[in-house]
């Protein structure tokens, strides 16, 4: 059992080669605050980033962020908000929902599993907003990829291909990020008492106007209570999220409320009470139960996610809500995962994936985790991770069972 | 064009032609084979003209079938492919190989679904850009990323170059705004990446082909988003006695939280060859002027053009126009849109390059460029999208004076590698292709072009996707860089353990 904690660059080079020389795979950790999803290891050594970290580069004229990849993001986060910014694509904290504690994860991390909130819609992913990596490759060799401007297109966009690769085709050492202004203000209109199928046409049709609608989720009767201190209890609750400068915010929120004044009654939360609520449905508080019980996160067509949903409650005892206009699901299994069922309906309704984000460490060794791919599409990324990793060192079977 | 190297054409494939040639007739059939050299000619170039090439033969499929049979045929025949949308390339990705099937996707010109609940269009790559939006513009909505070539580019070509243009800044390029994709690897295989959802699980095989030059796979059917038009759109147009001062100014609109559907700039010579082709109203006065896009709600846009309005006078504006109707805001842009032909009118010839600069650096660059320019004797005109730092430096020559061109190469080369000095990259949104092969060490060190050239390796282990473009030397698979570590070797005590 060993742990490198490396300090600089070269001893994360190092500290490659060595598994290489040993032929000893090896967990990456940031915080390992994302240990309980994916795919258990079972890797001897560990290589932990949390002391490789420390901002860079930090321009917010420029709208650019550089940081070594062990630095907490609630850490840049906060230096973000002293600034008036923000990483526009909200990365979520799975913290609560995995039985940990708020707040903890690091910025490879965050890249690695390619981290998003509720204003995925409007404003994309982690994905989206990498510029640049510096990554140790399961070679040992350190490479970089990309820069620190918006619009760059000089060769293949490496720093993308990091994005959810769960630390298995290389170590990001350091990143640069884009970042934007964070809004001025913020108010939720929210329509009550909206079944799933009218809930998810009320939001396409908000989502369709020229209302400029930053985040809509829709929270079913049962889950409505469990969020902002019970303060939604008493009806289902679709959720409609503005922002920006507050003339602006106030004329949409009239536009909107006419436009879906027959969808319901509708109600508005303001400023921290709204960024209150996105931020619990952004970490799925209402499933923050404690459990081992299985938690899905599932992406689909927003128009097709609620049949779904209905369909496997005619089978399984299910909880679910909405976020992403319908398209994110997620679902609390009262028994078993039923990965096979929630999959094949998935398939049925229009394709999407499944990704199995809490349950015990024997079922996640036992199911596919992450949606299984056709054989092409897996025999291409294995492909890539040998090109990166061939001697498999690199948390090997993290997302795929012999990749 | 002087010193350009392409692969060594070979022999045992030129030697095949006609075979190759029934072949993929038995694939494609009826004028979907093209093998005359007459008929090929429309294909020799594409928009960076200075390079030409007639293709072994061109090949037009119509069908997904028939790209992955003549792909899967090339595959096993070590065929070399070059795919190819509308080729209006600049930096010469769609440059035919004499040895090369030229695979052109332009019959692949339908739109396959439009899906307004849903906020998606599903599309042929063949579609143009512009014939996106078209479509759906009777329901009020659009397609974001607007290169300047959209009446003529094609959606699978914006997908290889990730392309961009003015909206950018706010609504992000090419690869923010695609969301599925089915290609076809050169094994013929169809894999389909993404779709109408949001993500995939896997590695970001999205990310990776978005930009990748048609190097990687054939795109054959692309899923974007549609966005719905904003509700008004206006524009001021600002005048600065120096670069610094339009450049402090486009920085302190984003510092206030500000981000403009588009923001460009454009200096002094550009302004003046501009205003005497369109007549667009542009003071002649300044050093710099720029055109600030504000979109969205009606009571937004009047608040931040006023905020913007305030900023630029902070800065010292000497001219600051607000458009008051739809046809003074065209017409502001009416002159940026002209820019190129504009300096066309001023001289014989231009090479327009491409380098992004973090914004900060303008001043710098703005002046390197002029040393430069005395230094080759050579006159540059610069137009600039400057909310993102992506110049579009044009540099004029003509072409029948002995050496001109040649000079008008290497004074471009410096700019770009000016631009990778100070902190900025080689290329914003026309790609490397041919044009900037042989710049990219200036960015990258073999380490990191070896493990780009090994991502291509994953998806095509013959190099036979286009093959020539982006990578300034070709390594085998098989050869790259191996590492060795033996037991032991490295030894690291300083690194703590528990
Ligand atoms: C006047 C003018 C203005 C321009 N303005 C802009 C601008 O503002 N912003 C910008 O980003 N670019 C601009 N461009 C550059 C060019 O229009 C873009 O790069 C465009 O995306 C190329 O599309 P195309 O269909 O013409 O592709 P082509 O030129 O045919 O091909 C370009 C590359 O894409 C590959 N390719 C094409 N189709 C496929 C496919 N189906 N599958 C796989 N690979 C494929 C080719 O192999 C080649 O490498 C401009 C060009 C011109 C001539």
């Amino acid at each position: 059992m060993t742990t490198f904690t490396p300090k600089t660059e070269d001893e994360i080079v190092e500290a490659v080669q060595w598994a290489l020389s040993e032929n000893a795979p090896v967990e990456v950790v940031g915080h390992g605050s994302k240990r309980n999803l994916g795919r258990p290891l079972q890797t001897e050594h560990t290589i932990a980033m949390s002391e490789y970290s420390g901002v860079t580069l930090y321009d917010p004229d420029e709208l650019v962020l550089s940081a070594k990849a062990g630095t907490s993001v609630a850490e840049l986060e906060t230096l973000l908000a002293e600034n008036g910014q923000a990483f526009q694509f909200e990365p979520m904290d799975y913290g609560p929902l995995l039985g940990q504690a708020a707040g903890q994860g690091t910025f490879g991390g965050l890249l690695a599993t390619n981290l998003c909130g509720p204003r995925r819609l409007k404003s994309g992913s982690a994905r989206d907003h990498v510029l640049g990596v510096r990554v140790v490759s399961g070679r040992g060799e350190l490479f970089k990829s990309g820069g620190r401007v918006v619009k760059n297109v000089t060769g293949y966009d490496l720093s993308k291909g990091m994005a959810n690769s769960w630390g298995t085709l290389g170590i990001a050492t350091e990143i640069t990020f884009k970042v934007l202004p964070a809004p001025e203000t913020e108010t939720t209109l929210i329509v009550r008492g909206l079944a799933d199928d009218e809930a998810a046409r009320a939001m396409a049709i908000a989502m369709g106007s020229s209302g400029e609608v930053a985040s809509a989720a829709h929270l079913p009767v049962n889950v409505s209570g469990r969020v902002i201190d019970g303060v939604l209890k008493g009806g289902a609750s679709t959720l409609l999220r503005l922002e920006g400068f507050a003339p602006s915010v106030n004329d949409r929120a009239t536009m909107l409320k006419g436009l879906l004044a027959s969808a319901g009654t509708i109600v508005d939360l303001s400023g921290d009470t709204s960024r209150k609520l996105w931020q619990e449905i952004r970490d799925v508080i209402p499933f923050v139960d404690g459990t081992e019980q299985p938690v899905w996160r599932v992406s689909m067509v927003p128009m097709e996610a609620y049949k779904l949903v209905a369909s496997l409650r005619m089978g399984a005892a299910v909880d679910a809500f909405y976020d992403w206009q319908g398209g994110l699901v997620w679902l609390r299994m009262e028994g078993e995962p039923e990965a096979e069922a929630v999959r094949a309906l998935i398939r049925k309704y229009g394709g999407g994936h499944a990704t199995l984000v809490r349950a015990s460490t024997s079922v996640r060794a036992a199911l596919p985790v992450f949606e299984p791919q056709p054989a092409p599409l897996a025999a291409l990324s294995k492909r890539l991770k040998q090109q990166f990793d061939p001697s498999g060192i690199l948390n090997p079977g993290r997302m795929v069972a012999g990749v | 064009m002087s010193g350009l190297l392409m692969p060594k054409a070979d022999d045992s494939t030129m030697s095949r032609r006609s075979d190759i040639v029934t072949a993929l007739r038995a694939i494609v059939p009826g004028e979907g084979v093209v093998d005359a050299t007459n008929a090929m000619r429309v294909f020799e170039s594409d928009a960076l003209t200075a390079y030409r090439q007639l293709p072994l033969v061109v090949v037009l499929p119509q069908t997904v079938a028939q790209v992955s049979r003549v792909l899967k045929y090339c595959h096993e025949n070590n065929v070399k492919v070059v795919p190819r949308g509308s080729g209006t390339s600049l930096s010469g990705g769609a440059l035919p190989l004499e040895d090369a099937v030229l695979l052109v996707m332009s019959r692949f010109n339908q739109i396959l679904e439009i899906d307004y609940p849903n906020r998606v269009a599903v599309v042929q790559p063949g579609v143009t850009n512009l014939g996106i939006t078209n479509a759906v513009e009777h329901e009020g909505f659009y397609y974001a990323p607007d290169p300047s070539s959209q009446i003529a580019c094609s959606i699978g070509g914006n997908v290889a170059e990730n392309s961009g243009g003015v909206h950018c800044l706010k609504y992000g390029l090419t690869a923010n705004n695609v969301l599925g994709l089915e290609m076809v690897l050169i094994t013929g295989e169809v894999v389909r990446l993404g779709g109408k959802h949001l993500d995939s699980e896997g590695y970001d095989l999205l990310g990776l082909m978005t930009g990748s030059e048609g190097l990687l796979g054939v795109v054959t059917e692309v899923t974007v988003r549609i966005l719905q038009k904003p509700a008004t759109a206006r524009a001021l147009m600002v005048g600065f006695p120096t670069s610094e001062q339009a450049g402090k100014c486009v920085a302190d609109i984003i510092a206030g939280g500000i981000i403009p559907g588009g923001m460009e700039m454009m200096d002094r010579p550009a302004i003046h060859a501009a205003e005497d082709f369109v007549h667009a109203g542009y003071p002649l006065d300044v050093e710099a002027l720029l055109i600030i896009e504000l979109d969205g709600p009606v009571v937004e846009v009047d608040h931040l053009i006023s905020m913007v309005e305030a900023i630029a006078y902070k800065n010292g504006a000497s001219t600051c126009v607000i458009s008051q109707s739809e046809e003074e805001r065209m017409a502001f842009w009416a002159g940026r849109k002209a820019a190129f032909p504009a300096v066309g009118r001023i001289s014989p010839d231009y090479l327009c390059m491409d380098g992004t600069i973090p914004r900060k650096e303008l001043p710098k660059v703005l002046a390197g460029m002029r040393e430069l320019s005395e230094k080759y004797g050579l006159r540059v005109a610069n137009v600039f999208h400057a909310g993102d730092g992506n110049l579009h430096p044009l540099i004029l020559y003509d072409a029948n004076i002995p050496e001109e061109l040649h000079k008008a190469e290497d004074f471009g080369a410096d700019i770009l590698r000016l631009c990778v000095k100070v902190g900025g990259v080689l290329t914003g949104e026309h790609g490397v292709g041919v044009e900037k092969r042989e710049l990219m060490p200036e960015m990258f060190n073999e380490i990191d072009l070896n493990q780009q050239i090994r991502v291509k390796c994953a998806f095509d282990d013959k190099h036979l996707l286009n093959p020539g473009k982006v990578f300034p030397q070709l390594h085998r698979c098989a050869e790259l860089g191996r590492m060795h570590v033996h037991r032991g070797q490295v030894p690291f005590p300083e690194i703590p353990r528990f």
